[in-house]
């Protein structure tokens, strides 16, 4: 075990927690940014058998570079398979292939749906956002889904702008009585907290503060009343080892 | 067999009309910026442009003015932030108004994959829960014939003309692309007319010794035009990395209708063709955005006779 390290910065908590989460995982779905760095951290630590999948058409990608998109054409030089974007989608996503998804957004609600398209009314939006992307079919098609964001009141809302990607819908089993084939949302990793979601009534809940955040903090950064796990954890500090290999290796350059 | 070269001129003078539907594809990679430079130089209008990830391109294209509606799936520059131009043409109104029509990526996949085959529509697992039904009727949910439940199904899409780039192709038009496929194929097949721009013109011996590589056939390709570097600042796999530092200074220029404006009457307008835009970017940038080698092992297709 590598000893724990003191001085890090909450990016890369975050990509540690995703890192650890993905342990034991075969097929991760991968976003740009944070996610990428986590999921190639993965590869490297607790899951040496995991395949990155993207939804520009890759399967099994191992880049040389951190790529600047999910696009970038480090992912295809040496990936196992690199299909057209019809095959991912129908043979690797809706087929059930994809274990672990990682996604993020402008909003999320307690039963974790997502908005990705406006800030305002869609018709006359105050902010544009980019919209789905393969979003909405990840968040259904996935196994499970674990959310990357960064807490703020303004993230963590009592009510969506729109629902770009279902999490829980309603919540209860509302989910699967729409019939959606992924178990939906699993993980919340934000840079103060992670959360999961109650096995029932399937609503955001705080399992663990990360180091020297207190429960008022996170209370204050979240628009409705949370519910937390009678016992709070706190989230283990990057060890020495997972810092190298994101500042030596994987983003060397820092740009996260 | 007809020659179906064309310079870039001839071809978007001869194909694309004010008013039609243009899809000019490629994810990430193999955005053909030259063909919509060219579009903007011929001062087109009220076309109504598809692409899944709009992309800087169709930034410039609606900021020309060419564009009155937009079918699309993703919004961003990628890996970078916003696309300024579109987002004042959505949230204000500038230039001018601009009609979205927003899928999923599946669903836009969908739309192209019925398209290219000739399918009422195309059925997929999403949009279940989602909003995105409510602000666009084209996707609805019907009931599975098979007694299996509901599921989302999307309209054929049918654009008059896709603009397609790729790394070679013969002068018939037979096209190979190796790389992100995205939906290249898809968006030929769907499509009325087909241009397809390359980085090389083949021999016909060349495409015929890989034929698994073949991804549009000339039969369905109207016009092909060799535009080297016609990509850039997106990229091409093997030929050019995407140029990065173009896509950041992007998200500068944009943001101010006058410099975007400025920056359209250096590199657009006060540019004649496809030659002169590599000239002007220079051999520093080339050299910039060159890849190392990585070659694939050679294949045995066998002599059969």
């Amino acid at each position: 075990m590598s000893q724990t390290a003191t001085k890090y910065v909450p990016a890369e908590m975050m990509i540690v927690a995703a890192a650890r989460a993905l342990a034991g995982a075969r097929t991760v779905f991968v976003g740009v940014g944070l996610p990428n760095i986590a999921c190639n951290l993965a590869r490297r630590t607790v899951a040496p058998e995991l395949e990155l999948i993207y939804e520009s058409g890759v399967y099994g990608a191992q880049p040389a570079r951190l790529p600047l998109s999910i696009g970038d054409p480090t992912l295809v030089t040496g990936a196992t398979a690199v299909v057209s974007m019809a095959d991912l989608f129908g043979l690797y996503l809706q087929r059930g292939l994809v274990e672990v998804a990682l996604l993020g957004g402008a909003q999320i609600d307690r039963f974790g749906n997502l908005n990705t398209s406006v800030i305002g009314s869609y018709s006359a939006p105050k902010t544009r956002l980019p919209g789905s992307g393969g979003a909405c079919e990840i968040a259904v098609n996935a196994q499970r889904v674990f959310y990357i964001m960064y807490l703020k009141r303004r993230a963590f809302v009592e009510q969506l702008d729109f629902m770009t990607s279902p999490g829980y819908l309603s919540g209860g089993n509302a989910r699967q009585q729409q019939g959606l084939p992924g178990h939906g949302p699993q993980l919340v990793i934000t840079d103060k907290a992670l959360f999961n979601f109650d096995s029932a009534t399937h609503e955001m809940q705080l399992t663990s503060l990360h180091p020297g955040v207190t429960l008022a903090e996170v209370e204050a950064s979240i628009a409705w009343k949370l519910k937390h796990t009678e016992t709070l954890a706190e989230t283990p500090a990057p060890t020495v080892e997972e810092l190298y290999q994101i500042r030596t290796e994987l983003d060397p350059t820092g740009m996260y | 067999m007809t020659d179906k070269r064309l310079s870039m001129h001839d071809a978007i003078a001869e194909y694309v009309h004010d008013e039609m539907s243009v899809a000019i594809e490629g994810f990430t990679s193999f955005i053909c910026f030259a063909a919509g430079h060219e579009i903007i130089r011929q001062r087109r209008r009220n076309l109504t442009l598809m692409r899944m990830t709009p992309d800087l391109i169709y930034d410039q294209m609606v900021a020309a003015g060419v564009a009155s509606k937009l079918i699309f799936s993703y919004l961003g520059n990628p890996g970078v932030g916003s696309l300024h131009c579109l987002r004042r043409a959505i949230e204000d109104g500038v230039p001018g108004p601009l009609a979205i029509e927003e899928y999923s990526h599946y669903g836009m996949v969908g739309r192209y994959l019925a398209g290219a085959s000739r399918l009422p529509f195309y059925p997929l697992r999403s949009y279940l829960g989602s909003d995105m039904p409510s602000v666009n009727e084209q996707i609805k949910f019907v009931e599975s014939p098979y007694g299996d439940g509901s599921i989302a199904v999307v309209p054929p899409l049918h654009p008059d003309l896709a603009i397609i780039h790729a790394q070679r192709a013969d002068n018939q038009g037979n096209t190979q692309l190796w790389g992100l496929l995205g939906v290249q194929k898809e968006a030929a097949f769907a499509a009325s007319k087909v241009i397809v721009v390359v980085e090389e013109i083949v021999e016909e011996a060349v495409i015929r010794a890989d034929p698994n590589r073949t991804l549009i056939p000339g039969l369905i390709v109207d016009a092909v035009v060799h535009a080297p570097y016609g990509a850039h600042p997106s990229y091409v796999q093997g030929y050019y990395d995407r140029d990065n530092v173009f896509y950041l200074e992007w998200d500068k220029i944009s943001r101010d209708p006058q410099s975007t404006q400025a920056w359209l009457d250096e590199w657009v307008y006060g540019v004649a063709d496809p030659a002169e835009y590599v000239r002007k970017l220079g051999k520093a940038t080339l050299e910039r955005i060159k890849p190392g080698s990585a070659l694939a092992a050679p294949i045995e297709y066998g002599e059969y006779k």
